[in-house]
């Protein structure tokens, strides 16, 4: 054979990131989480995020196959959407509303937009939300963490049959619990009974919650770990947090005997996985340099104000929606000026 | 490295240097080829005019063709032989174009030919500017745009400070490096006749702090001048490009469409000074330059002085080609372009030759939709948004790039493509809208 010389157009190097490591290290980062969520709520958590994941590949798999595409599941992104829809439900979540959720999120949420790189929203939020409405009661069932037979025994609801009445929460959580627990989480406990909690527990994730939004401590160094590799965009959750500490510091300081501490603000609910994990998915969030900075204080305000003046007790989730809705806009008024730009600026 | 003391700005990729295989080699002659291609046109601008005749006996460093205008330089017999035909040649670009074919005596002793001495401390500025056009020296950092063009201002532009550029940010390339190390004196001596000739006040050397020997030797070099300073910079992709050292060195930002002029300023690359240092006086034309001959593909790499004309395929055997060759580039491997013929001459313009294995090239790497991760945005020493131009280049809205997105404004370094993670051809789409652009405006 002769030899052959290629013809390429510069630049001929290229770095090691592809889309593909970045999305396989996000994973990584998130197994942690998953173990840890499987240990606090026990058998049930770890049924819930199987079949999310389940769900959500095999939506891939089958649209896929159904448009005549090339298979995108080993670009890793939809095993993220499983796994953080598995993450940001309750543990005792029941399996056939987990799956259509999973469905949920790939095919209106990502694949009807084109797949990945064109979805509009977080494709586990949209599920989450979609969710949210359709089973208003289930998405309320928390249950304790740490309960005494969680590892061998599964939830009630889990194995919930589609379109009979679940088995009754309480007795269960009458029977395992370990000390005084409503079935609230502390974000609920502080809004409707003004109950404040004790910082610890929220640091470390023991408390009522979804499977894997309780242990921030974690979540934050599972994040810190993408951030320092290089795989995520640290400003977007500095930004977000940022924002969340001073807006729910002013209204502390405004009243403190009615308002939260503001670091309870930052532990609660489902903030350090929204700034984490949710919020900085790069195809939904804005790429110019101030985009973000506006884009993750925006998420961080709008969460505050829900929980604190809105009828839910939990923000993070519309917030994030609203911001994903807006970053084209947001991206469309930040273009940075380039080098050299004479006076008039175009938007 | 010393990141405290060094300048930098803001955007840009840090692109592994590959630079230890040769900086620390010095520059070797590579012998005559048997036959040397001189193109007419090693340059930007008109091509040169022949002033030889098939047949003829040639002196090395006699002159062989003549400026086709004065944006144009002559060329000089890179060897004493004879012209053996003037005809076609195919060129880096990928097209033929004419040039002169020297066949060097084996025997000669290629003694070269000066002209009368000259005295620069006696010359005026529009001498100086016609000698150094006589001297058929282009930038040879790559650009091959005639210096003596960049040295007369447009009228009512004023210059107080030359800027040299010894950043060479290029990975694999040790050119500027090696000359800077090995002719400092020749680098300052080019750099006062641009002073001069410019009406400029001072100069400043722009090195990258990877290359501390350089910034040592000319500094030792620069003692004795107080309007030469030598200012270390920090080693990063593009540095080196103009536009980016102009704003790191004296914090001015070229507008966009504009020249180094509007701001007062004009930037050489410091392997042209050293060739103009040290061949104005003696009044002697261009027939050599240094290219480093590199990359994973070569047995015996090395800061070469090439005769002009040397054929490509000759001067890699005779350093020697690894086995599994898959690419060979002309420059280096973030603005080269890889050449399709080895039978191409080395130019005026050529700063290096990289040679990549299969290994390297492997390339039919797996492009994924853009996730806008914004890796680009951080990336674009320009301050443009590669992410939305190359949305917009899929959808073939050409000009909405140039209109909105100030396309022209890219210069290609290709930081775009380098960090996209989904490996989207960005600077590749880039030079693709740029062309259907002039074509749409030659048409209309």
């Amino acid at each position: 054979m002769k030899p052959v010389i290629e013809l390429r157009t510069s630049p001929h190097l290229h770095a090691p990131r592809s889309v593909e490591t970045i999305m396989r290290n996000v994973v990584y980062a998130l197994l942690p989480i998953c173990a840890y969520a499987v240990w606090l709520f026990g058998a049930s958590a770890l049924a819930l995020l199987v079949t999310t994941t389940a769900a959500c590949v095999a939506t891939e798999i089958f649209i896929c196959k159904m448009s005549g595409r090339e298979s995108s599941v080993g670009d890793f992104s939809v095993i993220i959407t499983g796994l953080l829809l598995g993450l940001i439900l309750p543990p005792g979540f029941p399996l056939w509303m987990a799956a259509v959720g999973g469905f949920i999120a790939v095919a209106p949420g990502k694949m009807l937009f084109g797949g990945l790189g064109f979805n509009v929203f977080n494709p586990a939020l949209v599920a989450r939300a979609f969710l949210q409405a359709a089973f208003p009661v289930a998405i309320m069932g928390y249950t304790p963490a740490l309960a005494v037979h969680r590892l061998s025994e599964f939830i009630p609801t889990t194995f919930a049959i589609p379109l009979i009445k679940a088995a009754p929460l309480a007795g269960w959580i009458e029977k395992t619990r370990v000390d005084a627990f409503s079935g609230a989480t502390p974000l609920m406990l502080e809004k409707f009974d003004h109950v404040h909690s004790e910082l610890w527990p929220l640091l470390i994730g023991q408390r009522a919650g979804s499977s894997g939004e309780t242990p921030a401590l974690l979540i934050f160094l599972c994040g810190a770990y993408l951030i320092l590799r290089r795989f995520m965009d640290w400003r977007i959750p500095a930004a977000m947090l940022t924002s969340a500490l001073v807006s729910s510091a002013a209204f502390y300081f405004s009243d403190p005997s009615r308002y939260p501490n503001p670091f309870f603000m930052l532990l609660s609910g489902g903030m350090m996985l929204g700034a984490m994990f949710m919020a900085t998915d790069p195809v939904a969030s804005p790429v110019t340099p101030l985009g973000i900075w506006i884009y993750g204080s925006l998420i961080g305000l709008i969460t505050v104000l829900i929980r604190l003046k809105g009828g839910l007790a939990e923000g993070v989730m519309y917030a994030i929606l609203l911001a994903n809705a807006m970053s084209p806009l947001i991206d469309n008024v930040t273009q940075p000026r380039s080098y050299g730009a004479r006076g008039k600026e175009v938007a | 490295m010393n990141w405290l003391s060094s300048r930098s700005f803001s955007q840009g990729v840090h692109v592994p240097e590959f630079k230890d295989a040769t900086c620390r080699l010095p520059i070797r002659r590579l012998p005559f080829a048997p036959v040397l291609i001189v193109p007419l046109s090693q340059h930007t601008g008109a091509p040169a005019v022949s002033i030889v005749r098939e047949g003829q006996e040639v002196v090395r460093g006699e002159p062989i063709a003549k400026a086709g205008g004065f944006v144009s330089v002559p060329m000089h017999a890179p060897a004493t032989g004879r012209v053996e035909r003037i005809a076609l040649a195919p060129t880096a670009r990928g097209d033929l174009s004419p040039a002169i074919f020297i066949k060097p005596y084996p025997g000669a002793s290629q003694e070269i030919l000066y002209g009368a001495p000259q005295d620069i401390e006696h010359m005026t500025p529009e001498q100086i500017i016609a000698a150094v056009q006589e001297t058929g020296v282009v930038g040879l950092g790559g650009a091959a745009f005639p210096t003596h063009v960049k040295m007369k201002l447009p009228e009512g532009k004023r210059v107080d400070t030359v800027i040299v550029n010894g950043c060479e940010c290029e990975p694999y390339l040790t050119t500027d490096h090696r000359v800077m190390v090995e002719q400092p004196a020749e680098v300052l001596a080019g750099a006062r006749i641009a002073m001069k000739a410019i009406g400029a006040s001072r100069a400043i050397v722009g090195v990258e702090d990877n290359k501390p020997d350089a910034i040592d030797a000319l500094r030792k070099a620069a003692a004795p001048y107080t309007n030469l300073t030598i200012q270390s910079i920090a080693a990063k992709y593009p540095q080196g490009a103009e536009k980016i050292l102009i704003q790191v060195l004296l914090g001015r930002e070229v507008p966009s469409g504009g020249l180094p002029s509007d701001v007062g300023t004009a930037v050489f690359n410091v392997a042209t000074l050293a060739q103009i240092g040290d061949l104005l006086p003696r009044h002697q034309g261009l027939i050599e330059r240094v290219v480093t001959i590199t990359g994973p593909g070569v047995a015996k790499p090395g800061n070469y002085l090439a005769a002009l004309g040397t054929p490509l395929r000759w001067a890699l055997e005779k350093v020697g080609c690894n086995a599994g060759v898959a690419s060979v580039i002309l420059g280096g491997p973030m603005m080269g372009a890889a050449v399709g013929s080895l039978d191409v001459p080395l130019t005026k313009g050529v700063t290096g030759v990289l040679v990549l294995t299969s290994r390297e090239v492997n390339g039919s790497r797996k492009i994924y939709p853009c996730i806008k991760c914004a890796a680009c945005v951080e990336a674009c020493p320009m301050h443009l948004n590669p992410s939305r131009l190359g949305l917009l280049a899929r959808k073939e809205r050409y000009e909405e790039m140039e209109n909105v997105f100030h396309l022209n404004d890219c210069f290609e370094c290709g930081s775009c493509s380098y960090v996209c993670p989904a490996n989207i051809p960005l600077v590749q789409y880039f030079r693709l809208a740029k062309q259907m652009n002039r074509k749409r405006k030659a048409i209309a």
